[in-house]
């Protein structure tokens, strides 16, 4: 037994004194707020991340990105597909599809895009999960293998923005990078 | 007709041994004492092993020491996420679950051998998911998300280390069963006590969330499945791993009023509104596991907000009250301790050197400051995309459960030394200093890393200068300088770590012994503690000027940073 009966037995009984109370009010209320900007942002807003996707087989995928660059790969005045260390440059249509490939350690292939011109972005993985992160604008979205997502993009600036992996993929890991050029 | 002479074979409650706390007057079962201390003794190994690995993983991402190679550093990190965040916290977890059923409620433990065996499954899950990151086939991160695959070991080590945690908390819920049937208290439960039993109540749903991932992962790394969904991984995952972090926020803030209670003699200031936060999380808290899945494709904006809003920051307002009622409940002690002059005499002359009352209150700033607003910004659907996979997260969580769970829990240790060991404190002038050191390591290691991830720089990277790489990228100088105030930072939390072990082996083996008549504690507890700590009834609520200007300070700062995240996503590429 407690050596001493509790002092009130009613405790959900008692008022909530008036400190406690404003103070909940207030922490309701921005709770309230917070949760109606994120609804709201998706009609003020410009920044919203799309959430259409598609499941496909990783290889599957991996064709679609190959027929993609080759079909829309840059070429330089006698014909030579142009390239950056290997990987070819790519110049999809404006308001058109552009896919990108993450894989063990790469994004493939680099995207040319035009300022201010918004493209659907296909984004998925060949093997383990990656991270694309778009430096230095700083726009960080999670690949799977198996799922095909795609977002339309607008870029806002021009020049060679960095793809960097922000996922953990094995000892290739800090080595997977990629690029995207935006042209005036 | 036979009869069995039931005084003959003693009932458990009666063969328990007791003895009562000379300095709180708490009651204490020899089993508990015994179990609570093994627990704490494992929980403080855990930390020594994953502290080092966190130094070594600082010390690397510092891009002008980088003191790892490659390989090794994805290792430590893989080591060092597995034993602070699961071992160090749950074993320690455990003990506080223990302490707030079986010591608050003067309590014999239920079912002590069961407790024992509990116990051993962990250390055996424990060292065996060591002895397999060492060995280098399991480098999957703490995360192992597939299809990356480790060692059929390592998945088997975490499910017997869950098992042998799921049995413990039942240990506790038992204990209060006990506890009611043999009427060792009276009324309600006490406050600390609801608060654990809202940490239990969440660590359930986390280790069931664990199972139902992690068994059928491990049968695939077995080969007995042929496929696992990386989307549905993840989700599930996350009921483990964002929720367990929701078991350390109950536990710590638990602690929080615990050391209120038996340090200055805080009570409640109103056992309502308290338990109705507590109540919040066991409602709503386990949503987080949305916080991961934001830049994710496949689920719908409907579920991540809904989700990662804790329905509707229902949660969030939980934390917001105990950001309140726990600083209001030591103001309105202090005051009546007579400290009443100005808005702030009852905080400038607290204890500060105790280091209980120092590391609680310091973890109470910066679990609110650091950890809680990143945690809201971060967990916002679309500001998510902003620092998704940086090194901010982590710089977040450093926040939340080094600044906040992990120095609460040393904060802990400077009472259960004494209490439970009967062992007092043995370089008190040290300890004075040990909460600052490691307080002021974490806060520089969350800022500094949030700051770095704002810039971009990945998490769990080795090179953030790209040097290998076929399309190198230049982070901007500031990320430099960010990573490297980070590695002295993190340099600062593991003296203030170090001197926290030395302190806490050196009092169980060779502190003052308390047992004896006449001993004397170091750091004295309140003369009410015991009462403050094990009976409820709410105090009221006095004037708290002091109070309401630290609130006032962290609601302002809260929407400033939130709105300058919005201003700086309305600046990015437009993407829909």
């Amino acid at each position: 037994m407690a050596i001493n009966p509790p002092s009130n037995r009613l405790w959900w009984k008692e008022p909530i004194h008036g400190i406690e109370l404003g103070w909940i009010i207030i922490a309701f209320l921005w709770g309230l707020f917070m949760f109606f900007f994120m609804i709201a942002w998706h009609f003020i807003g410009q920044q919203n991340l799309s959430s259409e996707t598609y499941k496909i087989q990783p290889e599957d995928y991996a064709a679609k990105v190959e027929a993609f660059a080759s079909k829309f790969k840059v070429t330089d005045a006698n014909g030579k597909a142009v390239e950056e260390d290997g990987v070819p440059v790519v110049r999809p249509p404006a308001g058109g599809d552009a896919f990108i490939l993450a894989r063990l350690w790469e994004f493939w292939p680099i995207l040319e895009l035009k300022k201010g011109e918004s493209y659907r972005i296909h984004l998925s993985s060949a093997d383990w999960q990656h991270g694309f992160s778009l430096q230095p604008t700083n726009i960080n979205i999670s690949v799977h293998p198996g799922y095909e997502h795609v977002f339309t993009l607008t870029p806002t600036g021009s020049g060679v923005f960095g793809l960097v992996c922000n996922e953990f993929c094995g000892i290739g890991h800090h080595t997977m990078t990629g690029r995207i050029r935006v042209v005036d | 007709m036979t009869t069995i002479d039931s005084a003959a074979v003693p009932a458990a409650s009666e063969s328990a041994s007791f003895r009562v706390c000379r300095f709180s007057g708490l009651k204490i079962e020899a089993n508990a004492e015994r179990l609570i201390k093994v627990n704490a003794v494992a929980a403080v190994l855990f930390l020594a092993l994953g502290g080092l690995m966190g130094l070594l993983v600082a010390l690397t991402r510092w891009p002008a020491v980088q003191i790892l190679p490659a390989e090794l550093f994805y290792l430590v990190l893989t080591g060092h996420g597995a034993n602070v965040l699961l071992f160090w916290i749950i074993f320690f977890e455990i003990a506080v679950l223990y302490f707030a059923s079986a010591v608050i409620l003067g309590s014999r433990l239920a079912a002590p051998k069961t407790a024992w065996f509990a116990f051993v499954l962990m250390v055996v899950g424990a060292i065996m998911a060591n002895a397999t990151v060492i060995s280098g086939d399991s480098t999957v991160m703490f995360t192992s998300y597939p299809p990356m695959k480790a060692s059929q070991w390592f998945y088997l080590s975490l499910i017997i280390f869950a098992v042998g945690a799921l049995i413990a908390v039942f240990i506790f819920f038992g204990t209060l069963v006990v506890a009611k049937a043999e009427n060792t208290y009276d009324g309600s439960v006490p406050l600390v006590t609801f608060g654990a039993i809202t940490a239990g109540i969440i660590a359930i749903f986390t280790l069931a969330s664990g199972a139902i991932i992690l068994v059928p992962t491990w049968l695939w790394s077995l080969g007995l499945i042929s496929n696992i969904d990386t989307l549905m991984y993840k989700v599930v995952w996350w009921g483990m791993g964002h929720s367990s972090q929701q078991i350390n926020v109950s536990a710590h803030v638990s602690i929080w009023y615990a050391i209120g209670a038996m340090v200055v003699g805080a009570r409640p200031l109103s056992e309502k509104v308290s338990r109705m936060a507590f109540f919040m999380y066991i409602l709503f808290l386990q949503l987080a596991s949305a916080h991961h899945i934001l830049a994710e494709p496949g689920m719908s904006s409907t579920w991540k907000i809904v989700n990662t809003s804790y329905m509707m920051y229902l949660a969030v307002m939980g934390s917001m009250i105990h950001g309140l009622t726990v600083p209001g409940a030591i103001e309105a002690a202090q005051r009546r301790n007579g400290l009443t002059r100005g808005a702030f005499e009852w905080l400038t002359k607290a204890p500060w050197g105790n280091p209980a009352f120092a590391g609680m209150f310091l973890s109470l700033v910066m679990f609110g400051f650091i950890g809680g607003i990143s945690g809201v910004v971060l967990g916002t659907e679309q500001l998510n995309v902003l620092m998704h996979n940086t090194i901010y997260v982590p710089g977040h969580f450093h926040g939340t459960v080094v600044a906040g769970t992990t120095l609460a829990f040393m904060a802990m240790t400077y009472l259960v030394v004494p209490l439970i060991f009967q062992r007092d404190i043995i370089w008190p002038g040290l300890a004075k200093w040990q909460p600052f050191v490691f307080g002021l390591g974490a806060a520089g290691i969350s800022l500094f890393m949030m700051g770095a991830g704002t810039l971009g720089v990945p998490r769990r990277h080795w090179d953030m200068s790209l040097t290998d790489a076929a399309h190198a990228f230049e982070y901007p100088a500031a990320a430099y300088l960010m990573m490297g105030l980070n590695g002295i930072s993190a340099i600062c939390a593991a003296v203030g770590g170090v001197m926290f072990i030395a302190i806490v082996v050196a009092s169980i083996f060779w502190g003052p012994r308390l047992d004896v008549v006449g001993a004397k504690l170091a750091f004295p507890l309140h003369e009410k503690s015991r009462e403050s700590v094990s009976e409820y009834g709410s105090h009221g609520t006095l004037k708290l000027p002091g109070t309401l200007i630290l609130v006032g300070i962290f609601f302002a700062s809260f929407v400033l940073y939130y709105f300058v995240n919005w201003k700086y996503l309305s600046e990015l590429w437009l993407f829909r």
